[in-house]
C-alpha cells in the first residue's frame, strides 16, 4: 500500500477543515479509500473530531473507509444508461472478473458499483473509473476496458480515445453563439459601475437557470446589501440531475463567459472570493479548468486589482465534490464546500445574508452566469429580447433518451415540447420527463405544452420516452434514485423515499397489490408536505404524475387488487427448513389459503 | 319498498362489540399496557366482549368486531393466527413497535437463520450433543421477523413501544364509539 504524508498534505491545504472534502479526494486517490488509522490522524492534524471526518467519509458516496479495487468502476445507472444497455454491460463486467456488484474482487484489483446518473445520458451508457470517465460503452469497449484492469495498466497509459467526451450541439443561440473575449463583461460592468450593472441584470428579467427560477439581479442586489465584511461568489456546477448534462458543455467549451460571469458578480456584490463546486462526475473538467483560472490570472483578471481595477482583489478556486446529488442544493452545496456533510441548512436565512461561512453569498448556476456575462456586455437586450414575458432568454436543454439527434439544444424560452422533439428526430414518443426526476413527466397530450417557468419549468433536462418503454421502470428507477441520494436527515425523505423505491419494486416486478399503488400517493403526499429541503419535497413527484397519466401500466402490473403480501411466504421458510431437514406440511406456507 | 331502511336517527341501544387480541412476535408488554387502562378496564367490558386473547386463553378466534395485534411475524404459527384474525375481524389494528415496524424481534434480520440455529443448537457455547430440534409440531422460523402490514391488510396502526395505557384507551374509546380514532400529540412518544 502506498504511504501518504498526510502531514504534507494537511499542510498543504493550509492545515484547514474546511478543505476537508478536496482532502478526502487526495486521500482517496492515492489508496482507493480512506482507512480508519488515516480517518484518525486526519482528525488530529485538523483539529476536528474523529466523528466528523468519519461523518463526511461516510456521506459521500465516492469516499469509501472500506478498502475499494485499485480499479473503482462506477456504471451511470441514470434512466437512459439503462435504455442503452447499462446493466448487461455492467453485468459482462461483474462475470469477467467473478464479482459481485458493490464488492472488491478477492485479489482486489477492482471494484464494480452503480451511480447516480454521470452526465453523459446524451453519449451513454457511461462509467467512471478512478478519476476518469468513460461514454459510449459497447460489449468491445467493455472488453478492453476488463483487459486493461486485468493487466493493471495505469489509467494514463490507457488509450486516449477511451476518454473521449463527444461534442453534440444541435442548436445554438444567445449563449452558445456567443464569442467573448476575456475580461470584456468585466470591462463593461466597470464601465456601467457596481449598481448600474446590478440594475441592468433585474431590468433583464434573468432568472435563476438552476431550477427554482428566482431573478438573479434581486439576488445579487440582495448579497449587494447584506451586511458583513467579505462577500463570496459560488458557482453551482454540481449538475446532480439525472438527464442534464448542459453546464458539462458550457464548462467545457464556454468556460471563458461562465467564469467572465462570477468576476462580474464579485465585482457587482464586492466578493472578494469566488467558488466553482464542481460535481466529481466531471474529472475531465478539472485540469482545463485549472488552467483557465491560470490564465486569467496571468492576465490580471483575477487577483489583486482584477481587471485593472483598483481595490477589485477577487480569485476563484476550485472545489470538487463527492457524488452527492443533494449538495447542488444551495444551502448542501456550502456545507459541502465548508468540509461537512452535504445537510441541507434551514432556511431562512438564505445565502445571500449567510452563506459560505456565514457571510452573504451569491449562488448561482452556471447557466445563470453566463448568462450575466453576456448582459454585463450586451445590455439587459440580450436576455429580455428573447422568450416570453415570464420567462426572459434562452434556455439550454440537455436531450436524450429515444431521439436520434440527443445532445443540447438552446431555445428561447416558450418553445413547445413537440417542437424540441421534432428537432431532436423524437418518432412514436410516450412521454417526456422535463427537468429530470425532480421536474414534470408529460404525456403525448400535453407535447403542445411550452418550457418556461410559467408552463413547465425545467433545470435543463429533457429525457424522451417512446412506446417501447415501461413507464412503471421509468418511475422505478426515479424512485431508486431518491432513495439513493436522501441525505437522511429528516424522517420524512428518508422513510418516504425507500418505502416509495420498495413499492415500486413491487409493482414494477409484479408482485405489488393495490395496496402498494395507494400507499404510494400516501407516502408521497408526506414527502412533499414534511421534507426539510427540495429533494424530499420533489421526490414523489414522478410517481404522482406516473399514478396520473399511465394508471393502467400500473394496473396491469398488479399481482392482485387485494392486500398480497410483500414477500414471498414459503421462500421465507426455506432457509429454516434447510436447517432442520423438515419437509412437512407445516413447514411450508400456502401463499393464499389463510 | 324492497330493503328496510335504518331507524334514521333513532337512538337504539349499542350491542357489545366483540374484541380478539393476540400477541405474536411481541413481549406482552402492549398487553401490558392495555392491563395498565386500571379501573377503566370495567368501564371496558361494559362495552365489549372479549374473544380469543391471551386473557380469556381462548385460542382460536371467531367473528369478531375488533382485533388487536400485537408484535411481528417471525414464525410460520404468527402468520396462520394473523390470517386467521384477519378472516375473522372487521378491523385488525397492529399495536406497538414491533407489529409495526418488526420492533425488537427484528434485530435478528441481518443473521441468516441458519446460523443462529447452529449457534443455539450445536456449536454455541456449552451446548453438548446438541441438535436443531425438527419436530413438525414446532413452527419453523421465517427467514426475516416482518410488520403485520407486509402480509395482510391492516386498518390501524397504534405507534408506541408499548402505546401509553391512555393512548390505548383514547384509540379503544373513540374506536368504539365509531370515531375515526386520531392518537394525538401528546399520545404519541418518540424516543
Ligand atoms: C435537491 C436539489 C438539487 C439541486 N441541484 C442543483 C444543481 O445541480 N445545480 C444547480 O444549479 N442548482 C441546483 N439546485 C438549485 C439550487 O438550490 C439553487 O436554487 C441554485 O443553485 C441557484 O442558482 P440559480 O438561481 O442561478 O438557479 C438544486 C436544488 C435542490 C433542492
Ligand atoms: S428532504 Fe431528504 S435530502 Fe432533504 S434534508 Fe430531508 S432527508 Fe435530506
Ligand atoms: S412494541 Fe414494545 S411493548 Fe409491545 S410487544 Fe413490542 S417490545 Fe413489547
Amino acid at each position: 500500500m502506498t504511504t501518504l504524508d498526510l502531514a504534507a498534505m494537511v499542510q498543504r491545504h493550509g492545515g484547514d477543515a474546511t478543505r476537508l472534502v478536496q482532502i478526502l479526494h487526495e486521500v482517496t486517490a492515492a489508496l482507493g479509500y480512506v482507512p480508519p488509522a488515516t480517518i484518525t490522524e486526519l482528525a488530529a492534524r485538523l483539529g476536528v473530531s474523529r466523528a466528523h471526518v468519519e461523518g463526511v467519509v461516510g456521506f459521500y458516496s465516492f469516499f469509501s473507509a472500506a478498502p475499494q479495487g485499485r480499479f473503482r468502476v462506477r456504471f451511470s445507472d441514470n434512466i437512459t444508461d439503462q435504455m442503452a444497455g447499462s446493466h448487461a454491460l455492467c453485468q459482462r463486467m461483474l462475470d469477467a472478473f467473478r464479482v459481485e456488484l458493490g464488492e472488491v474482487s478477492r485479489d482486489g484489483l477492482v471494484s464494480i458499483a452503480r451511480t447516480s446518473c454521470t452526465g453523459l445520458c446524451d453519449q451513454g451508457p457511461a462509467l467512471l473509473v478512478n478519476d476518469r470517465a468513460i461514454a459510449r460503452l459497447t460489449p468491445q469497449r467493455i472488453g478492453a476496458i476488463c483487459s486493461l484492469i486485468r493487466g493493471e495498466v495505469p489509467l494514463p497509459q490507457w488509450p486516449e480515445n477511451l476518454f473521449a467526451i463527444h461534442r453534440l450541439v444541435e442548436r445554438r443561440d444567445r449563449i452558445l453563439a456567443a464569442v467573448m473575449q476575456p475580461g470584456e463583461g468585466l470591462a463593461a460592468a466597470v464601465a456601467r459601475g457596481k449598481a448600474a450593472t446590478i440594475a441592468e441584470l433585474e431590468r433583464s428579467g434573468l432568472r435563476g437557470r438552476g431550477g427554482a427560477g428566482f431573478p438573479a439581479g434581486a439576488k445579487w442586489a440582495a448579497c449587494a446589501a447584506a451586511p458583513g465584511p467579505e462577500r463570496y461568489v459560488v458557482c453551482n456546477a454540481d449538475e446532480g440531475e439525472p438527464g442534464t448534462f448542459k453546464d458539462r458543455e458550457l464548462l467545457m467549451h464556454h468556460a471563458e463567459l461562465v467564469i467572465e460571469g462570477m468576476t462580474v458578480a464579485a465585482f457587482a456584490v464586492g466578493a472578494q472570493r469566488g467558488l466553482v463546486y464542481l460535481r466529481a462526475e466531471y474529472p475531465f473538467l478539472v485540469a482545463p479548468l485549472e488552467e483557465l483560472l491560470a490564465r486569467r490570472r496571468a492576465a490580471g483578471l483575477l487577483g489583486r486589482a482584477a481587471g485593472g481595477v483598483a481595490g477589485f482583489d477577487f480569485d476563484i478556486e476550485l472545489h470538487v465534490g463527492a457524488g452527492a446529488y443533494v449538495c447542488g442544493e444551495e444551502s448542501a452545496l456550502i456545507e459541502s464546500l465548508e468540509g461537512k456533510r452535504g445537510i441541507p441548512r434551514n432556511r431562512p436565512p438564505y445565502p445571500v445574508t449567510h452563506g459560505y461561512r456565514q457571510r452573504p453569498t451569491v449562488v448561482n448556476n452556471v447557466e445563470t452566469l453566463a448568462a450575466a456575462a453576456l448582459i454585463a456586455r450586451d445590455g439587459a437586450g440580450v436576455v429580455r429580447d428573447v422568450g416570453t414575458p415570464k420567462s426572459a432568454g434562452t434556455k439550454l436543454l440537455s436531450v436524450s433518451g429515444d431521439v436520434a439527434r440527443p445532445g443540447i439544444y438552446e431555445y428561447p424560452f416558450g418553445v413547445t415540447v413537440r417542437q424540441v422533439l421534432d428537432d431532436a428526430g423524437a418518432v412514436a414518443t410516450q412521454a417526456v420527463q422535463v427537468g429530470g426526476p425532480s421536474g414534470t413527466l408529460l404525456a403525448a397530450r400535453e407535447f403542445g405544452r411550452r418550457i418556461a417557468f410559467e408552463d413547465v419549468p425545467s433545470a435543463g433536462a429533457f429525457m424522451v420516452f417512446d412506446q417501447r418503454r415501461d413507464m412503471v421502470a421509468v418511475v422505478e428507477n426515479f424512485a431508486r434514485f431518491f432513495a439513493h441520494e436522501s441525505c437522511g436527515f429528516c424522517t420524512p425523505c428518508r422513510v418516504g423515499t425507500t418505502l416509495a423505491a420498495q413499492m415500486m419494486t413491487r409493482i414494477a416486478t409484479g408482485v405489488g397489490s393495490r395496496r402498494d399503488v395507494k400507499d404510494l400517493a400516501r407516502v408521497a403526499g408526506v414527502m412533499k408536505a414534511a421534507s426539510h429541503c427540495g429533494l424530499g419535497a420533489t421526490a414523489g413527484a414522478p410517481v404522482v404524475a406516473a399514478l396520473e397519466k399511465f394508471r393502467p401500466a400500473f394496473d396491469q402490473r398488479l399481482r392482485s387488487l387485494d392486500v398480497v403480501p410483500t414477500f414471498d411466504l414459503d421462500l421465507a421458510l426455506a432457509p429454516a427448513r434447510e436447517a432442520t431437514a423438515r419437509d412437512d406440511q407445516a413447514a411450508h406456507l400456502d401463499e393464499e389459503s389463510p | 319498498m324492497s330493503e328496510r331502511a335504518s331507524d334514521g336517527a333513532a337512538v337504539v341501544p349499542r350491542r357489545k362489540l366483540r374484541v380478539a387480541t393476540a400477541s405474536l412476535a411481541g413481549c406482552f408488554g402492549c398487553h401490558m399496557s392495555l392491563l395498565d387502562i386500571d379501573e377503566r378496564l370495567v368501564d371496558l367490558l361494559e362495552l365489549v366482549e372479549l374473544d380469543a386473547s391471551p386473557l380469556t386463553d381462548k385460542k382460536r378466534c371467531g367473528p369478531c368486531d375488533i382485533g388487536l395485534i400485537e408484535g411481528g411475524l417471525c414464525n410460520a404459527e404468527n402468520v396462520h393466527t394473523l390470517r386467521a384474525m384477519r378472516a375473522n375481524c372487521k378491523i385488525l389494528v397492529a399495536v406497538g413497535a414491533c407489529a409495526l415496524n418488526g420492533g425488537l424481534p427484528a434485530q435478528r434480520n441481518h443473521i441468516d437463520v441458519r446460523d443462529c440455529l447452529q449457534t443455539a443448537y450445536l456449536s454455541g457455547p456449552g451446548v453438548e450433543r446438541g441438535f436443531i430440534p425438527n419436530d413438525p409440531e414446532l413452527p419453523l422460523p421465517l427467514a426475516q421477523v416482518h410488520p403485520l402490514h407486509d402480509v395482510v391488510k391492516i386498518d390501524y396502526f397504534l405507534a408506541g413501544c408499548p402505546p401509553s395505557a391512555d393512548a390505548i384507551w383514547q384509540f379503544l374509546t373513540d374506536l368504539i364509539a365509531g370515531r375515526t380514532p386520531v392518537t394525538a400529540h401528546g399520545l404519541i412518544k418518540y424516543d
